[in-house]
């Protein structure tokens, strides 16, 4: 059997949950899969609905509010009542914040930000992204133990889920041995954000590339040219070189406009989870290896400082 | 309050994939090393932590004889001692194999905080931290955007997906992974490199019996998701094929 534990928020289920299933779907050969929903709540209703499995809850007072001393408490129970061969969940910031602990407590390998598996069954390896994305390592889990895989969002598509028959859903009793040592508070944004990127149409982001806060200008003048947004990668927020909601990433926004020009990005996998839909993509980077140029459409390897304002005197000279 | 601090040593971000023979790793041989970036952010707060509350800041740091380098590093921006789980085996290894080699290094030492980055930039998994945690038997938030230390408890800003956030709080000895970004790096002065000369760096042998939980079969380069057009010339010429192409083909200008 193989083990998917869905995620909720707020009683909403995360998305990413269904990318999780579409996985277990790809490694089992003909065993089972189960989805166990820690908390349990309407959501199970919504994955009972889709037939893909039995669906498992567990209920209690500690798994209202995540923490994870909680979560591994109730998933770790769960395995130990079930014995699946394999448990896969996405690799979501509270899969981060929980999967090693469970992992270390089980004494049994975690396979975390898999974008692919080869093969099925046993004999199945998994790839994943190593050295900032400019490797991918073929991994395989070693040992006995239920090996615990996370599955980079996007990497497997919720649509491509094979659904049947409504499951009944199926509520397992749990002790959870002792109080959990977290405390949480509930959930909040920093000031609202002042801009939304998800609604540009063209979008011009700078990386580390850009070298300093002074250069932005180059960038800027571009994205005036062009009618665009200005952007960044995390690194360039982090030096406080543009405001937070520049950001675009698995920590900031998830954009996918029209175009959407990448100059001085090597195209760290947080960068590209956050804009890999976009239309058009172009980047210029001085590396011809970087990562970004796996997902640009058009390509220039070359210094920005002489590309980009060439771009953007080109631009001007045809619009007059 | 006495703070650890794991450091990794990882290849430098210029650096160019080269694999060995069998492609199960790279050539060491032809990498130059850094300090891994969100740990040195870790580093920093730790630092600012002990600037706020006192106390002592220990460095830590599993691996072959070069991520020396490192903790010297770290001793140089301002820590006070280090520690080398000092292993040719710890330089590949998955993160639960090196969250071992720590905790056996580390578990004697009672320390009130251990920080760590988020991930490394190297292998990535991201595990390191956690599951050193559970092996310390201690409580640990992780992806921390700012820390408030009061006696015997830790407030922590926690980050969750798509710009929100979260308070957690929870009792001491704990374990935080650090956000990049949380506060601004310094780095280390020539007083600060000389005197890092003088500390301490407590090398441990790493436990027995260590066993791998991941085995890499192969290292590849990422196969392309699109086909890419390549614009060649010199930087005016390309760029006004570019502004062709995304016109007249791609039509979105």
């Amino acid at each position: 059997m193989i083990l998917v534990v869905a995620e909720q928020r707020a009683g909403a289920l995360n998305r990413a949950s269904w990318e999780a299933v579409a996985c277990a779907q790809q490694l089992a050969s003909g065993e089972p899969i189960a989805i166990l929903l820690p908390g349990g709540g309407d959501a199970a209703k919504t994955l009972a609905d889709a037939g893909v499995g039995e669906v498992l809850t567990v209920q209690d007072a500690a798994l209202a509010s995540y923490t994870p001393d909680a979560q591994v408490a109730a998933v770790a129970a769960v395995i130990a009542q079930t014995t699946p061969r394999l448990v896969v969940m996405a690799h979501t910031y509270q899969a981060r914040d929980y999967a090693p602990r469970l992992a270390a407590r089980l004494r049994t390998p975690l396979v975390a930000d898999v974008v692919a598996v080869k093969g099925s069954g046993a004999a199945a390896t998994f790839l994943r992204p190593m050295f900032q994305g400019k490797l991918v390592a073929e991994v395989a889990p070693q040992g006995d133990g239920p090996a615990i895989v996370t599955c980079q969002i996007g990497a497997f598509r919720a649509d491509g889920v094979t659904k049947g028959a409504p499951a009944a859903a199926r509520a397992l009793s749990v002790a959870l041995d002792a109080p959990s040592r977290q405390t949480v508070e509930p959930p909040f944004q920093e000031a609202r954000q002042a801009v939304d990127l998800g609604q540009a149409e063209r979008i011009v982001a700078v990386g580390r590339g850009i070298k300093s806060q002074d250069q932005i200008a180059v960038a800027e003048k571009l994205a005036a040219a062009m009618g665009a947004e200005i952007a960044a990668s995390r690194p360039i927020c982090d030096n406080g070189w543009l405001p937070m909601d520049r950001q675009v990433g698995s920590s900031g926004q998830t954009v996918a406009p029209k175009l959407y020009v990448a100059l001085g990005i090597s195209g760290a996998i947080q960068h590209l989870v956050g804009m890999k839909g976009s239309r058009t993509i172009v980047a210029i980077n001085k590396d011809a290896d970087a990562p970004i140029f796996e997902v640009a459409d058009y390509g220039i390897v070359g210094d920005l400082f002489d590309i980009v304002p060439a771009m953007t005197a080109e631009i001007e000279k045809q619009s007059h | 309050m006495k703070i650890a601090v794991c450091i990794k040593q990882v290849p430098t971000r210029e650096w160019q994939p080269r694999l060995t023979d069998d492609r199960t790793w790279i050539r060491e041989a032809d990498a130059s090393f850094e300090m891994n970036e969100p740990d040195a952010y870790a580093l920093e707060e730790a630092l600012r932590l002990r600037e706020k509350h006192g106390g002592e800041v220990v460095v830590c740091s599993a691996g072959p004889a070069r991520v020396q380098q490192v903790i010297r590093e770290g001793l140089a921006r301002g820590a006070d001692r280090g520690i080398h789980v000092d292993g040719a085996e710890l330089g590949a290894a998955d993160g639960f194999m090196v969250a071992s080699a720590l905790a056996h290094a580390m578990r004697d030492e009672a320390f009130d905080l251990v920080l760590t980055g988020l991930q490394s930039d190297d292998q990535g998994h991201a595990q390191t931290g956690v599951a050193l945690a559970e092996l310390l038997g201690i409580p640990h938030s992780t992806i921390i955007m700012d820390v408030e230390v009061s006696e015997g408890r830790v407030r922590v800003k926690r980050e969750l997906e798509g710009g929100w956030f979260q308070w957690v709080a929870m009792p001491t000895p704990a374990l935080l992974t650090i956000q990049s970004g949380i506060n601004q790096l310094r780095y280390a002065t020539l007083k600060g490199i000389m005197a890092a000369k003088k500390k301490e760096i407590r090398s441990v042998t790493p436990p027995a019996g260590l066993t791998p939980g991941l085995k890499i079969v192969g290292l590849s380069l990422p196969s392309k998701s699109k086909q890419t057009a390549m614009i060649d010339g010199a930087p005016a010429q390309a760029a006004a094929e570019l502004v062709r192409r995304l016109r007249e083909e791609a039509r979105v200008l």
